[in-house]
């Protein structure tokens, strides 16, 4: 194996490291929120804030389930685009300079 | 309750199927060989094709079902919303780039590479066919209720009209028409949502919480009868319940199911091939990532606006279980007009889904089948055109027959089954050929077996087809003491039967048990040529095809 094919599995095993670290991140954050809905329901209920109606008066509005559903949601884009930034930038450039190997 | 034919409906509804035929008579210019018809040329950019990926995949199930489901139910809507989306960073970071660089029309292009052709690509084909069949199922039936709904047309005739527009996008425009009424449609459905969005918040001082405390806060729908509990709303809303959720395995498998059978949706995985590279891919996934999840969260606003501002009695009024949510709140906010135009929209959504279901339906049947198994892989490129353009007869035939035999199926379950076979059947197979070296082609025939079969027969013993269909009614609350009894005696019969299956989706024993068949069935027979076929395959993963042989 010559030098430049040993750099080509070093940036593929790159890419696969960060995929399955990412991967996970992602599992994690979901089944996160999918096991307390299943296990704890109570604390999903849990009101962190108030919101005001038209008259005026505050009552519960939010609760921490709707928050961590959303935050999955904000989860999935930002690691999207950790990613998306890394394989541009990094990724790509050293890909470009094994282009030779294309064959 | 039927609708009366809904005119303004209906005139959004043919500006948007003329503009789309105008597309198609201009890309059946374009469409002269299979690169056309699968992959649309290869010409499609990143952000297009995160855009239509959006339109193939945000379906009419879940516009107007997450609405309804947030809308009768608040919270519990958001497991699915989140659910849906979550297997798209996946397919970014494990399927995305291998399958672009590896494959030429379909995923199993991917999974046969480097496997002996013809066992796989006969195995997958079932795979894909059965997803795709099962996915046309839920969007015909579906279609057909709910233009009955929205246009008070009837369902044979609806079920007939979205099967023949359909057909015409895909048969003369292929791959480059399907793209541009995916594309459209995504535009309309964003631009429609955000806009309702947008006019609910302001009533709300564009503050959601504030339009979740009114929810919570509503004591009962004003619209109920006195002393019904039936519509109180209160702060449960804002809670998990247990419409979704029934027990903690059923939650943690339908998480499997729609997370992993998003990266085994052959519809899905064939877009890659419209992009120039493997970047344009990646890209893709980005945006797509985006407008989906922006998507639901605008659809989890929405179902909060029609359950305070249209009621949830008004809305079960209509008919339609809920599905009839979003629209009716457009015409609660913003009047008959709007009302018609969110209708066209949501139909504008299944001729999307369907046109992509059958073109990649069509490429299992005429690239994976035809062309590779019967033909050897050598058919000269006219053969191939008519193959296809004749599997995607067949397939808009079976599309408006199959409509017409299932009417009045449940298309929650259908939906459901069809992302257990595409996380069972093709997600493993996909992941082992491109991960791991010592797979071989009958690891890969027997997992897609089982993935598939295994899903069918435990779906079929489980809790949706024994007990919801096939079970005894629930009697009526305040039935006679005798009737209820032996009403629970019925279900504790069936449930005690040696081949019930405790759970609503099986993913997590189906899916983990194509894993094991595939690298149990690998281990006991090694391949030697995949193992040698798989340097190439890292290789071609990462850098794309060779030079030279784009150009064939």
């Amino acid at each position: 194996m010559n030098e430049a094919e040993a750099r080509l599995h070093a940036v593929a095993a790159k890419r696969w490291r960060i995929a399955i670290w990412l991967s996970i991140l992602m599992l994690v954050a979901y089944y996160g929120f999918i096991l307390l809905v299943a296990f704890d329901k109570p604390l999903l209920g849990k009101i962190l804030a108030s919101g005001t109606l038209a008259s005026g008066v505050a009552v519960p509005g939010l609760s921490l389930g709707i928050l961590l559903g959303a935050l999955v949601i904000v989860a999935a884009w930002v690691l999207t685009l950790v990613y998306v930034n890394w394989a541009n930038s990094k990724y790509d450039h050293e890909i470009h300079e094994l282009a030779h190997l294309r064959g | 309750m039927e609708a009366g034919t809904n005119y303004t409906a209906i005139l959004f509804f043919f500006i948007f199927v003329g503009a789309t035929l105008v597309i198609t008579y201009w890309a059946a210019r374009r469409t002269k060989t299979t690169e056309h018809f699968y992959a649309a040329g290869r010409s499609i950019t990143g952000f297009q094709n995160g855009l239509a990926l959006a339109g193939d995949y945000m379906s009419a199930a879940s516009f107007l079902g997450i609405a309804g489901l947030v809308a009768m139910n608040g919270f519990d809507g958001l497991i699915y919303s989140t659910g849906w989306l979550v297997g798209w960073p996946i397919i970014l970071f494990l399927i995305a780039e291998p399958l672009r660089n590896l494959g030429k029309y379909t995923f199993t292009d991917v999974v046969a590479y480097r496997l002996k052709q013809r066992p796989v690509r006969v195995a997958s084909a079932l795979g894909t066919m059965a997803v795709v069949l099962t996915y046309l199922i839920a969007q015909m039936v579906g279609s057909g209720t709910l233009i009955k709904l929205l246009f008070g047309l009837d369902y044979t005739l609806a079920v007939i009209i979205v099967g023949c527009v359909m057909m015409i996008y895909v048969l003369f425009g292929g791959m480059i028409a399907t793209t541009w009424v995916q594309i459209i449609k995504a535009g309309l459905l964003l631009g429609g949502a955000t806009a309702m969005a947008l006019i609910v918040l302001s009533k709300f001082g564009f503050n959601p919480i504030n339009l979740f405390a009114q929810a919570a806060s509503t004591g009962c729908d004003p619209a109920a009868p006195a002393g019904s509990q039936m519509f109180c709303y209160g702060q449960k809303v804002l809670e998990p319940g247990t419409k979704v959720v029934t027990g903690a395995w059923d939650a943690v498998s339908l998480g499997m199911a729609l997370m992993f059978g998003t990266a085994g949706l052959p519809h899905v995985l064939m877009r890659f091939y419209t992009v120039p590279n493997a970047k344009a891919a990646r890209v893709s996934v980005m945006w797509a990532t985006i407008w989906i999840g922006f998507f639901y969260l605008i659809t989890f606003v929405l179902g909060f606006g029609a359950m305070v501002l249209v009621g949830q009695k008004n809305i079960l009024a209509v008919g339609g279980g809920g599905n009839m949510a979003a629209p009716l709140l457009a015409q609660v906010i913003a009047g008959d007009v709007f009302f018609g135009f969110i209708c066209a929209v949501a139909f504008a959504t299944i001729l999307a889904v369907v046109a992509g279901l059958t073109l990649a339906g069509a490429g299992a049947l005429s690239h994976d089948l035809w062309v590779n198994v019967i033909r050897g892989g050598h058919a000269p490129q006219h053969e191939q055109m008519v193959a296809a353009r004749a599997s995607s007869i067949i397939l808009a035939i079976a599309a408006i027959l199959l409509g017409i035999v299932f009417e009045g199926q449940n298309v929650a379950y259908m939906v459901g089954l069809t992302f257990s076979i595409a996380a069972s059947a093709n997600f493993p197979a996909l992941v082992m050929s491109v991960f791991w070296k010592r797979f071989t082609t009958w690891g890969a025939v027997s997992s897609i077996l089982f993935g598939t079969i295994a899903t069918l027969v435990l779906i079929y013993c489980g809790p949706t087809i024994q007990l919801d269909l096939l079970g005894p009614k629930a009697p009526p609350a305040g039935s006679p003491a005798d009737v209820v009894a032996a009403y629970q005696a019925a279900v504790a019969a069936i449930k005690s039967q040696w081949f019930y299956f405790p759970l609503k989706n099986p993913c997590i024993y189906t899916m983990t048990g194509a894993f094991l068949v595939g690298i149990i069935v690998s281990l006991l027979a090694p391949e030697r040529s995949a193992q040698e076929g798989f340097a190439e395959v890292e290789r071609r993963a990462v850098l794309g095809e060779p030079r030279g042989a784009a150009a064939e």
